[in-house]
């Protein structure tokens, strides 16, 4: 974490070359877009003109994704369009994982109960924040094991970065859930602190494992080594197990041994119930503090000096404690342990003071060498500013750091999530009107879009914004790309649950225009049907009857047949299927059901004007059958139909009709004439009414 | 996007846990990248999957058990586009595939529909603008005969041994044309077909009668997207569905029937009396009274979040997978 967390403060976007072109950029949902532009350099530069990307969007990793081929070529060189995408980490395949569960966990939070009051609320928030913590360290194994297995360095040392970045995280994670989420009070306090440093610091793990399996373990080199890790982690038992292994070699000593293992027993620790009271057990810490003096004062452990520095660590002198710094490796193990050894019973409040004291010696273990020969204090890391903010129990220091330090807002948006739900962020607004929660939550999510599929953890996360949740999810669900229907499918429902009937709208208009142009009616239909489409139901109708003109037959025969209640979406679409069902009764030889629908076609209205002509084109053989299918009336009707269409053209189009207009109009005259003649005698007749 | 098709292993069939214990993670046993998403899947035969791909391509893998990898051993490139086969940008999502070896049928975004013959390099039968809509998802029928639903609600039935490009017989729904993405026939009786909607309406048909479903169940509040009948357990439907539900619907007999020691915490006892029920298993999905035979319809799964996109059931094994990139096993169904 320490070495690969350096700050930049800006970072040069690679191939924009600002030295010979101006540089413009575009702000975009989840990118920055950077073109070159045709000015050339002028003398002097403004302040943002380097091809720096502005501070603000750099803190993040910002590394070019992709560019776009050049636009034009020929002038002075062909010019580039850069896509820079703030969160590349949304695109590691380890970290998915994290993603994954943790969207799990953020729901079960949001859902959680809100009336669980007190101690059982509180145990409800420290089991989130576990589950959160063990989210990261499965993925911290995950890494683990694929920075072991895989053979190419560069894509091992990105995962041992990773490995690091996580750990520090979960460490950070840990003393946030100690202090704020759980709130240990004095005494427990302490233990939980213990836990945590026993938990973290890992380096001498290697060493203690050593020791312990080897046949001698009093004879090995690194023995009281092993014992002094014990005693500065306060395990106890252990120390005192195998300093038994000492005294059982070392008869001389037995009397020193005793001594001190007797002190080691009668340590009194915080305990976890309410067997004892603060005051209690801080009595009988004044005694046994007391008495380790004494015995140190005596002489007692003259003669054996790693006894001596025992005692004296026991006693918590810094300075002892201080001495055995490589086997700490960190200025928190140091804070606890002296906190564990001068004030058990340490109340959170008074942390800070702690831990201010403690900044002056951070740089003691710094690890690099550098800094010691610098000799001064340092700019001290990331990690350890964090750390010290949190033990000063200021919040949103914590959370400001972690935002700079981190590449990506997963852990800043969570931890505040949770911290938010503990009650313990007053809200703080910021000057454009949502909270940090909020804001944090927003611009992690907007991070989740940019990925092809991640973006559905994205859409829970928008829902449990309140003030601009719904306003960035409409616009990013819009940007989805949506290569099968599938998705489509998917991204609708989301729009449809949350009523956002204009995204519905337009995701629906897209996926039709793409059927209509790969010629796939029935898609299109069915498209428009979900979005209650009426104009491109017409449209799409539109296309059926041209295709019928164009051939003199019905496509997709199917569809039209089966349209059911879909076809009063829209006029067309109803005409084309009472059109095809006219058809229909023609063919079944149902002429007088057929002439009927014909004409309600025309009288009613239904059919567009331009069409009309087309069916009094197909009345013509149902006037010509041998028997008189059209009644009287009907026949007027269709005259009058005949009569309105010529007469709505104008003069000028009468004389660009062809031949055939004119002949076919004179047709439909005659043969309207002649069944009229026909129908007339039929009625007249006695049979015929 | 780097798209793979993984085997699992979920440990030793017959090494059952006594009290239901966790019994370790499954392990990736290998992986091959695939072009495109992974549409639908299913094995060929006991080595061989056809997987369709959202690039319109239908891939044959082979897995090979002695050195647990995968190779690509036949490949159908273009076997759904759009308009012209050869452009580089016309392929269609293939969305649906069914094997009975060694015949493969695979439907698909264009309508189309492709009779592949595993090892034959070129498709035995295409029936192109079969639908003018998109196919979602086809079965097979009988051995000549498979079942296709689409996007306009219709459920069609094609027969490969007639020569013409018209399906034999045509179904739809009643009153909306609620697009279908799911079908399943019941493995011992064929008349009996299941298919799933976009309103996530369960439709149980009869194909020897009519053309309207017989049942129709409301069960999802989103899209269905997968119905399967237990292979050896008819009696059992497992649907799942956009909005996170994975159902079980259990149609055996009503419960009070049988005889008190059979049953085992008042769920299913099937496994006792498969054969005593048998001859109620017609009146169980055809039946329209629902008092007369209860169906126990239960949701197996307890926090629902994201969509449940696909899944399977063999035995007592339960296999499905989230949107939220998780894949779920549940090995005592019946327990």
């Amino acid at each position: 974490f320490r070495d690969s967390m350096t700050a930049l403060p800006s970072q040069v976007v690679p191939g924009a070359d600002p030295s010979t072109r101006q540089l413009c950029f575009a702000w975009g949902p989840a990118e920055v877009l950077v073109c070159e532009t045709l000015f050339g350099r002028r003398g002097g530069s403004s302040s943002r003109g380097e091809g720096e990307l502005p501070p603000g969007a750099a803190t993040r990793s910002a590394d070019p994704v992709c560019c776009i081929a050049d636009s034009r070529d020929g002038g002075s060189g062909s010019s580039h369009v850069f896509v820079v995408r703030k969160d590349q980490d949304v695109y590691i395949q380890t970290l998915r994982k994290l993603f994954n569960e943790s969207h799990g966990i953020f729901i079960g939070l949001q859902r959680s109960e809100e009336e669980l009051a007190g101690k059982s609320r509180k145990a409800q928030l420290v089991q989130v924040s576990k589950n959160y913590r063990s989210v990261i360290r499965a993925c911290m194994e995950d890494m683990h094991q694929a920075a072991i297995s895989t053979r190419e360095p560069a894509l091992q040392s990105q995962y041992s970065t990773q490995v690091s970045i996580l750990s520090a995280m979960e460490l950070i994670w840990n003393l946030c859930e100690i202090l704020f989420v759980e709130a240990a009070a004095a005494g427990p306090l302490l233990l939980r602190l213990l836990d945590w440093v026993r938990l973290h610091v890992c380096d001498v793990d290697n060493m203690v494992r050593e020791v312990l399996s080897s046949e001698n373990p009093s004879k090995h080199e690194l023995f009281w080594n092993v014992v002094d890790v014990f005693v500065l982690q306060g395990r106890m038992d252990e120390a005192r197990h195998l300093l038994s292994k000492e005294a059982s070699a070392n008869p001389t000593s037995m009397n020193m041994y005793k001594i001190l293992d007797d002190l080691m027993k009668k340590m009194p620790m915080p305990s976890l119930g309410n067997t004892q009271t603060l005051t209690e057990m801080e009595l009988k810490w004044q005694h046994w503090h007391e008495e380790c003096q004494r015995y140190l004062q005596d002489g007692t452990f003259a003669s054996s000096s790693h006894m001596e520095s025992i005692c004296k660590i026991l006693l918590g002198d810094e300075d002892a404690i201080l001495e055995k710094k490589e086997l700490m490796t960190t200025w928190y193990h140091f804070l606890v342990t002296r906190l564990l050894y001068s004030h058990p019973t340490v109340k959170p409040m008074e942390l800070r003071f702690y831990a201010q004291a403690c900044s002056r010696i951070i740089f003691i273990f710094s690890t690099s060498s550098m800094d010691l020969f610098l000799g001064g204090e340092s700019s001290p890391e990331p990690l350890d500013t964090i750390l010290m903010a949190a033990f000063e129990f200021e919040m949103h220091q914590v959370i400001k750091e972690c935002s700079i330090a981190l590449s990506n807002w997963w852990f800043v948006a969570h931890l505040t999530d949770l911290l938010d739900h503990c009650k313990l962020l007053q809200s703080h607004n910021l000057y454009f009107g949502s909270n940090m929660r909020e804001f944090l939550l927003l611009e992690y999510a907007s991070g989740l879009f940019s990925h092809h599929s991640l973006w559905q953890l994205g859409v829970d996360y928008f829902d449990h914004c309140p003030e601009y949740g719904r306003v960035y999810l409409e616009l990013h669900i819009e940007r989805i790309p949506l290569n099968t229907e599938q998705k489509a499918l998917k991204v609708l429902r989301i729009c449809e649950q949350r009523q956002m009937h204009e995204q519905v709208r337009s995701i629906c208009k897209i996926m039709a225009m793409k059927a209509l142009r790969n010629n796939r009616l029935g898609s299109a239909l069915s498209w428009s049907i979900r979005a209650k489409d009426a104009a491109f139901a017409t449209l799409i109708s539109d296309r059926f009857l041209k295709d019928y003109c164009e051939r003199g037959c019905f496509s997709d025969l199917d569809l039209i047949d089966n349209l059911g209640p879909s076809m009063l979406l829209s006029d067309r679409l109803t005409f084309l299927g009472k059109y095809r069902e006219f058809h229909r009764l023609y063919g079944e030889k149902r002429f007088s059901e057929a002439a009927r629908l014909l004409l309600m076609l025309m009288t009613a209205h239904i059919a567009p004007c331009s069409f009309w002509m087309t069916l009094l084109t197909d009345a013509l053989p149902l006037l010509e059958q041998k028997e008189v299918i059209f009644s009287a009336e009907q026949t007027y009707e269709l005259m009058r139909c005949l009569e309105d269409l010529t007469a709505g053209k104008s003069d000028k189009q009468k004389f660009q009709d062809d031949d055939v207009e004119t002949m076919k109009v004179e047709m439909l005259r005659l043969a309207l004439a002649r069944n009229l003649a026909r129908v007339i005698v039929k009625e007249g007749t006695l049979e015929g009414s | 996007q780097d798209n793979r098709i993984s085997i699992w292993s979920v440990g030793d069939l017959g090494n059952a846990g006594l009290n239901n214990e966790y019994q370790g993670e499954p392990q990736l046993l290998c992986d091959i990248r695939h072009n495109g998403d992974v549409m639908d899947m299913q094995f060929l035969d006991q080595e061989r999957i056809v997987v369709a791909s959202s690039t319109g391509t239908v891939t044959v893998f082979r897995h090979h058990q002695n050195n647990q990898t995968l190779s690509a051993n036949q490949r159908w490139e273009k076997a759904h586009y759009h308009v012209d086969q050869d452009t580089c940008s016309g392929g269609a999502a293939c969305t649906g595939v069914i094997c009975s070896n060694p015949e493969i049928v695979s439907v698909g975004e264009d309508g189309r529909i492709n009779l592949f013959r595993a090892d034959q390099k070129d498709a035995v039968r295409t029936i192109d603008n079969a639908d003018s809509s998109t196919l979602h998802a086809v079965t097979f029928l009988r051995t000549t005969e498979i079942l296709t639903v689409n996007s306009i609600g219709q459920l069609k039935i094609w027969d490969f041994r007639q020569q013409r490009n018209e399906p034999s017989q045509i179904f739809s729904l009643t009153g909306d044309r609620v697009p279908l993405h799911c079908v399943d026939r019941h493995p011992n009786q064929q008349h009996i077909v299941a298919t799933g909607g976009q309103d996530g309406m369960l439709s149980i048909w009869d194909i020897r009668q009519g053309t309207i479903p017989v049942s129709l169940l409301n069960a999802h509040e989103a899209e269905m997207w997968e119905v399967h009948f237990h292979p050896s357990n008819p009696d059992h439907l497992f649907t799942c569905s956009e909005d996170g539900s994975l159902w079980h619907w259990d149609a055996s007999a009503d419960v009070s029937e049988k005889p008190s020691f059979l049953h085992q915490g008042g769920r299913s006892t099937t496994y006792f009396s498969h054969n005593a029920i048998n001859q109620s298993v017609v009146s169980a999905w055809l039946s329209n009274d629902p008092t007369k035979d209860r169906m126990e319809i239960t949701n197996l799964i307890p926090n629902q979040t994201l969509s449940v996109n696909s899944l399977d059931v063999l035995g007592p094994c339960l296999v499905y997978g989230t949107d939220a990139e998780a894949i779920y096993v549940n090995r005592q169904l019946f327990a």
